[in-house]
């Protein structure tokens, strides 16, 4: 946090791996190749790849696949892992029914 | 590389990202400064999505249609990166008598201005969206609204700019601007200091401290609005929908989820986290806005809410934008106070900022949204 990063510094072109079809994100389908590609469009952290991508916006929220898609953002940045913020969690920890979720007690 | 350009744009949000990718089109360097580490963090990622002219104050409503007329239909092409923008309407929707007034009203206004939006009756209204609640006995029906992603959008912007040689910089925290020889200049960061022929602050609530430094203040306050989002459901309707008592707002995404934003009634007392530009939810917010949701779709009882999120809206005092000029501080071009309207009207707002920053007009009229509009009641 409050590092300066210029988002225009050279991080070299994309180059395709035979990897790159790999589902990381399994409730929104997100491949390898797409967390890959969207480093080279420029986004640079956690919660710009998520809005960008969906990845980690399903049904688990990225309990499943945010530690893999950091890495493999750190790799492309050629950062550590750990210079990456995570994305911000967001309750309700598990998915919830609307009818459940809206049932307090509400006086008349 | 130079801390020199064109243009320095203060606020990496949609409003920032859209002028520069405009201007850098029109060939003008731009450097643009998001103070915190991530593009688009304000409204622009934390917004319903809405791309409306329905309800809009006659002020900004034409800025609204243009931008429906001439930006939005080809902008996913445009930025190569798709926005998931449908123009399929919205519903104003109405369950009492009253209701229907307010309806009523804001429909009258808008046709003044030359809108096509009409009332419909409970019978219209099912057959445009066949999910509602028989409770709901009327709307008002804009065709031409509709809704985007507005997280992708903004980054598309992003990205487009980026690739036509915009800098941009995260984590830079505009602290001051300075005048030089009476016209602004500088652009001092906690690290480091920029400089601009023209200076653009799009920066949300934060703007009025920056613009504080070179002695312009735009009224307006934070409120904390928040949002959920379920799981994916099947495909059900593509309108935008809105309540006339603003109970809640929202629509089916591309995706499927359902996104819809409202509120408790109590967010100018709400207490949040305490920790200055981090909104966070409450915990009666978000049940609220279900029940909102459920009175209107009972269907959606059963739809599964994945996520909630917050975040604040710069509310001007008299409920719509700052925008343009500053005739004491020549060079400087505001951008803020959007009162939660500055989703839909970024295109419009974008490219009529670059015009104005290069040819020195607009296609737009914008003095209805001037800075200098606020005057006393006596």
């Amino acid at each position: 946090m409050g590092k300066v990063i210029d988002r225009n510094i050279d991080i070299g072109p994309f180059v395709p791996a035979p990897d790159d079809d790999m589902l990381i994100c399994r409730c929104e389908e997100v491949t390898k190749g797409e967390i890959r590609k969207a480093v080279h469009d420029g986004m640079w952290t956690m919660t710009e790849i998520r809005r960008y991508l969906r990845s980690g916006m399903g049904l688990c929220q990225g309990q499943t696949c945010s530690r893999l898609v950091k890495g493999i953002v750190a790799r492309e940045l050629g950062v550590s892992p750990a210079d990456l913020e995570p994305a911000t969690a967001r309750s309700p920890m598990r998915p919830i029914e609307m009818k459940i979720f809206g049932c307090e007690e509400v006086d008349a | 590389m130079s801390n020199k350009a064109d243009v320095v744009i203060v606020g990496g949000g949609v409003i920032g990202c859209a002028t520069a990718y405009y201007l850098s089109k029109k060939g003008k360097s731009v450097i643009v400064l998001e103070g915190s580490e991530n593009i688009g963090n304000g409204g622009s990622s934390r917004n319903g999505g809405g791309v409306r002219q329905s309800g809009r104050d006659p002020r900004e409503l034409p800025l609204a249609m243009y931008g429906i007329e001439k930006l939005w239909p080809h902008l996913s092409e445009e930025l190569g990166v798709d926005c998931e923008y449908h123009k399929e309407g919205n519903l104003r929707l109405g369950k009492t008598k009253k209701h229907l007034d307010i309806l009523q009203g804001l429909t009258d206004r808008a046709v003044a201005c030359g809108l096509d939006v009409r009332m419909v009756d409970a019978k219209e209204v099912k057959e445009i969206n066949p999910f509602l609640s028989d409770e709901v006995i009327g709307a008002s029906w804009c065709p031409t609204d509709g809704h985007a992603n507005p997280m992708v959008t903004t980054l598309a912007y992003y990205r487009k700019a980026r690739m036509q040689g915009v800098r941009f910089l995260t984590g830079e925290k505009v602290i001051s601007l300075k005048k030089v020889k009476g016209r602004v200049k500088k652009v001092i960061t906690e690290n480091n200091v920029y400089e601009g022929d023209y200076v653009l602050v799009a920066a949300g609530y934060e703007s009025r401290e920056i613009l504080a430094t070179v002695g312009v203040d735009v009224p307006m306050h934070q409120e904390l609005l928040e949002c959920l989002v379920t799981e994916a459901e099947p495909h059900m309707f593509n309108q935008m929908l809105g309540t006339a008592e603003a109970d809640f707002y929202g629509h089916q995404t591309e995706h499927g989820s359902f996104v819809f934003g409202g509120s408790s009634g109590l967010e100018l007392n709400n207490k949040d986290i305490g920790v200055k530009n981090s909104p966070s939810n409450t915990s009666i917010t978000a049940p609220c806005i279900c029940r909102g949701i459920m009175k209107y779709f009972p269907s959606l009882e059963d739809a599964k809410i994945v996520r909630t999120w917050a975040g604040y809206v710069d509310t001007s005092q008299d409920g719509v934008p700052v925008l343009g000029e500053v005739d004491e501080v020549p060079g400087l071009i505001i951008a803020c106070a959007f009162t939660g309207h500055g989703f839909g009207i970024a295109p419009a707002v974008g490219e009529q900022l670059a015009m104005l920053i290069t040819d020195g007009t607009t296609a737009i009229d914008l003095s209805p949204l001037r800075y200098d509009r606020f005057k006393a009641k006596i």
